[in-house]
Parts: structure tokens; C-alpha cells; sequence
């Protein structure tokens, strides 16, 4: 479980995270919706301890993350970024497999290569894949050894980033439903961030809006049509009318 | 307030200044010890080491060639005003081998590889690929800086030493072609000449400047903006730095040498 409390973090002036409280139970996929800009990216970077929050604390299953053990730590996370962030100059066997290569999950080379093809597969990708650079992938393959890298390691808790931004609607869906269906599959905990509604109805068990840096609203993916507050139902709806500022 | 001003503009300069030399020497020496704590990224330091040493080589060779004949030329010319035309063997040889040799594969170097260094990181940081490594739990200076600064650290010696080598050889080339030189005679002059300190100073200059080269190009693509504008910055900046810095550190590395 992972426990958000009173999390703040500002750059500068400019305040992003007021005050989050967040709860992520065990083996359950929350899908974290806002506009652009609302702190999505930096509320999950502070998770994964890539940013330091300014006050409050995170809880990984009881533990402060800022006192755990790092590569331990790390070891429980996969995530797919935005962009996928595939490392340019490796193939993309070497990219899947790379925590299989070294560190203290490594294991030898032909057993992690196969293990990065079984990946590949899973994601819907040929084995002759493997052996191609990133460069010389559509950014739709792309995302999927993304996701192939997220998950080679078997990880308890995955987090995706705008997992279908620049893809094109078909390409979206088939990669909601590949996350759909590994987080189900691996009984992993998942946290997405996104604005894309397809993926929140696709990914979400529960749902939470973050605006002007706190949580408005969470609850159940099923609750979020008939939610009364006024945030999510302008966010969902896509209005340029409501509580949310429009900069036209 | 008016004549308080621009001191306070100077204050803040040099703050600032001393600021970056402070966040630059703690980067540098974070990168030392991570090049001796493990884990180590053999691989990584291999690719270094081919693509900072090898792959130099043809430019360093090139610039030391015609560098050498050019002072071969230079010196034949100045000597004849006082008659020292014979001496172009002797200072061709302390020349390249205390000073040119040095700091142009030096310069060469950073122009190559820093850019090189600095466009590779900078690219990696917008393109989330170093967040991408930390969350793979590998951390990015033993990944990235430390297999870089260790190769430039070896190879930049081996470089200077193989500049110093073919510079005395372009100023053999002009010696004995064009200045009627013997070849035995200008040989011998230069071997006789030159001393062991000389070719310490050398390739001591040379671990100096491969060091300045790879942290300089490591530290400005780590500290990199977003976008191609701030990549582009990134290695503006991270050559001009490494020049300057080679250019001081070879002054005062002269005269730690040279002037006791």
C-alpha cells in the first residue's frame, strides 16, 4: 500500500503539490486525473524518490520511502514514462532486460535476453524487435517496450505516465489494454497519471482528481460519472465552463 | 543607492561564480569516488574509452602533424634573424612535447568529446532516459560519469603522447624535406634535447586536461535545461568551459613544472 500524507513540494514561488493525501491500496490500479501542469508527474516522481518533497511523507507498506534502503526500494517499482525514455544507445533487448544485465537482480546474459523476447511478446512485439535500436521504432513500439522494460522484472508496483500521449486513438486502446491486462495478470499495484479519459475508464479501479496542487475527489472508476463535485464533472465532461480555469 | 549598485551587481557575479566552482569541484569529486566504489560498468567504460581515445585519434594526429611543420617553419624563420636556424630540432621538440602537444589535443579533445559528453547526457536528462536509469535502480553518475571521466583520465595521456609523437614527426617531415635538415642530425638533436621531466610534464598536462574535458561535458549535460534550446546551451557551454579551464590549468601546471 502506498500512503500519501500532506505531501508538498513547490519550485521557486510556484506552489505544485499543497498538501496531498493519497491512499493506494495493495494490488489495486488508481488512475490520478488533472490538467496540465497540475503536478501529476512531480506527485509520482516524489513517490518514486526522483524529486524531494518539501513536507509531508510517503509511505511504502508502513516505511518512509526517504529512510528505505534505495535499490531495495527501487527493485519493488516498474515504470513506463512518457516518452518510454528508452536508452538510445542500447538494442531494445538491452533496454527490456536492463535491470536483468546488472545490479543486484542480474542474471546471465542469454537467460535475461530471453527473458526480454518473452516480454516483447507479451506486449505484442516480434522477437526480431529485440535487435533493433529505439530510434528505429514507431513511438506506438515504442511505448510497448516501454512497457516490456516496466515489467521485465516482475514488479510489485507499476506506475505509468501518460501512458497514451502522442499515440493515435487504435494504438491507445491496445495499450490500455495491454496495461489493463498485465496489472490483472501480475496482481501488481498500478498508479497512472493521465488525462486521457479512454484510459481512465480502460486502467482505473479507483480514480483521484488532483487540481491547485490537493486531491479533490477520489473514489470508484464507477462512482466518477455521477461524482457531485464540480472539478471532476467539468474535467470528465471536458467543459471550459466551471471551477477549473480555461486559458483561452 | 547609484553608486552602490554596480557593486552589488559585482557581488552578486561573484557569488554566483564562486558558486558554480563550488557545485563543479564537489561534481568532479563525486565522480572520483565513484570511480572507485563499485558497482563498475565495464562496458560503459570500454565505449568510453573507444570513443574518447580511438576515435581521436585521427583529428589529434592531424593537428599535431601539421602543427609540428608549421613550427618547424616558424622556428627556421625566427632563427635566421639571429643565425639559430639549426636549432629547429631542440625547440620543435620542447615545443610540442612541453606545450603544444599538451594543450592542443587538449582543446582538440574537448571540442570533440565534451561536446560529444555533454549533447549525449543533456539529450538523456530531457528525454527522462536518466530519470529512466535511477528508477531502473542504476545510478547515474556511476553509469554515466564515472566510466567517462576514468577513460579520459587514461586516454588522454596515450593521446598527447602519440600528439607529441607525430608533431616532432611533421617537424622531422619539414626539417629534413624543405629546411635541409640531415635526418641522423635532426633526430639525434631531438632525442638528445629532450628530458624525462619534459615528457612527464606531458602526459601529467594530459590526465589534467582529460579529466577537465570529460567532467566539464558529464556536469553541464547533467545540469541541462529542457528542450533543444537548453541541450544546445548545455554544450555551448560545456566546450567554452572546458577550454578556458584547460588553457589555465595548463598555465598553472607550467609553472609547477618549469619555474621552481
Amino acid at each position: 500500500m502506498i500512503e500519501l500524507n500532506d505531501v508538498h513540494k513547490h519550485f521557486g514561488p510556484k506552489t505544485v503539490l499543497h498538501g496531498v493525501n493519497l491512499t493506494i491500496p495493495k494490488g489495486e490500479s488508481m488512475v490520478v486525473i488533472g490538467g496540465s501542469g497540475t503536478g501529476k508527474s512531480v506527485l509520482l516522481k516524489c513517490i518514486l524518490g526522483l524529486m524531494t518533497p518539501d513536507a509531508g511523507t510517503i509511505l511504502l507498506d508502513g516505511q518512509d520511502v526517504a529512510r528505505a534502503e534505495r535499490d531495495a526500494f527501487l527493485a519493488r517499482f516498474g515504470m513506463l514514462f512518457q516518452g518510454a525514455a528508452l536508452f538510445d544507445s542500447l538494442p531494445v533487448w538491452q533496454n527490456v532486460a536492463f535491470r536483468l544485465l546488472r545490479g543486484s537482480l542480474a542474471r546471465p546474459k542469454l537467460e535475461a535476453r530471453e527473458i526480454a523476447i518473452e516480454k516483447l511478446r507479451r506486449v505484442g512485439l516480434k522477437p526480431d524487435v529485440a535487435d533493433l535500436y529505439p530510434a528505429e521504432l514507431s513511438g506506438g513500439m515504442q511505448k510497448r517496450v516501454g512497457l516490456a522494460r516496466a515489467i521485465a522484472a516482475e514488479p510489485e508496483i507499476i506506475f505509468f505516465d501518460e501512458p497514451t500521449t502522442g499515440l493515435d486513438p487504435i494504438m491507445a486502446g491496445v495499450i490500455n489494454e495491454l496495461i489493463r491486462e498485465i496489472v490483472v495478470e501480475m496482481g501488481a499495484t498500478a498508479m497512472t497519471i493521465t488525462h486521457d479519459m479512454s484510459s481512465v475508464r480502460a486502467i482505473a479501479d479507483k480514480v483521484a482528481m488532483l487540481h491547485d496542487g490537493i486531491i479533490q475527489w477520489t473514489g470508484p472508476v464507477a462512482e466518477m460519472d455521477a461524482s457531485p463535485d464540480p472539478y471532476v464533472d467539468q474535467f470528465i465532461h471536458g467543459r471550459a465552463e466551471g471551477p477549473i480555469e480555461a486559458v483561452r | 543607492m547609484i553608486l552602490t549598485a554596480p557593486l552589488a551587481a559585482l557581488g552578486r557575479w561573484v557569488l554566483a561564480a564562486l558558486a558554480s566552482v563550488g557545485r563543479v569541484t564537489l561534481f568532479a569529486l563525486d565522480a572520483l569516488s565513484h570511480i572507485l566504489r563499485p558497482p563498475f560498468y565495464p562496458r560503459e567504460f570500454l565505449n568510453a574509452l573507444m570513443n574518447i581515445g580511438w576515435f581521436s585519434l585521427p583529428v589529434v594526429g592531424l593537428t599535431a602533424i601539421f602543427t609540428g611543420g608549421a613550427l618547424a617553419l616558424q622556428i627556421y624563420a625566427g632563427g635566421q634573424r639571429f643565425s639559430a636556424e639549426a636549432v629547429v630540432p631542440q625547440i620543435v621538440a620542447i615545443g610540442m612535447v612541453r606545450e603544444l602537444g599538451p594543450v592542443l589535443v587538449g582543446l582538440m579533445v574537448a571540442a570533440r568529446v565534451t561536446s560529444s559528453i555533454a549533447a549525449e547526457i543533456a539529450t538523456m536528462k530531457v528525454t527522462e532516459q536518466i530519470d529512466a536509469l535511477v528508477t531502473l535502480s542504476t545510478h547515474p553518475m556511476k553509469y554515466l560519469t564515472a566510466p567517462r571521466v576514468l577513460a579520459g583520465l587514461i586516454t588522454v595521456p596515450v593521446l598527447v603522447g602519440v600528439g607529441d609523437v607525430i608533431g616532432i614527426w611533421g617537424g622531422f617531415l619539414v626539417g629534413t624535406g624543405q629546411l635541409g635538415f640531415a635526418p641522423g642530425t635532426y633526430i639525434k638533436n631531438t632525442w638528445d634535447f629532450l628530458e624525462m621531466a619534459d615528457v612527464v610534464s606531458s602526459l601529467v598536462k594530459g590526465a589534467a586536461f582529460g579529466g577537465i574535458a570529460t567532467v566539464m561535458g558529464c556536469y553541464h549535460g547533467m545540469q541541462s535545461g529542457r528542450g533543444a534550446q537548453g541541450v544546445g546551451r548545455a554544450t555551448k557551454t560545456s566546450v567554452a568551459a572546458a577550454a578556458v579551464l584547460i588553457l589555465a590549468a595548463n598555465f598553472l601546471l607550467t609553472n609547477l613544472f618549469f619555474t621552481s
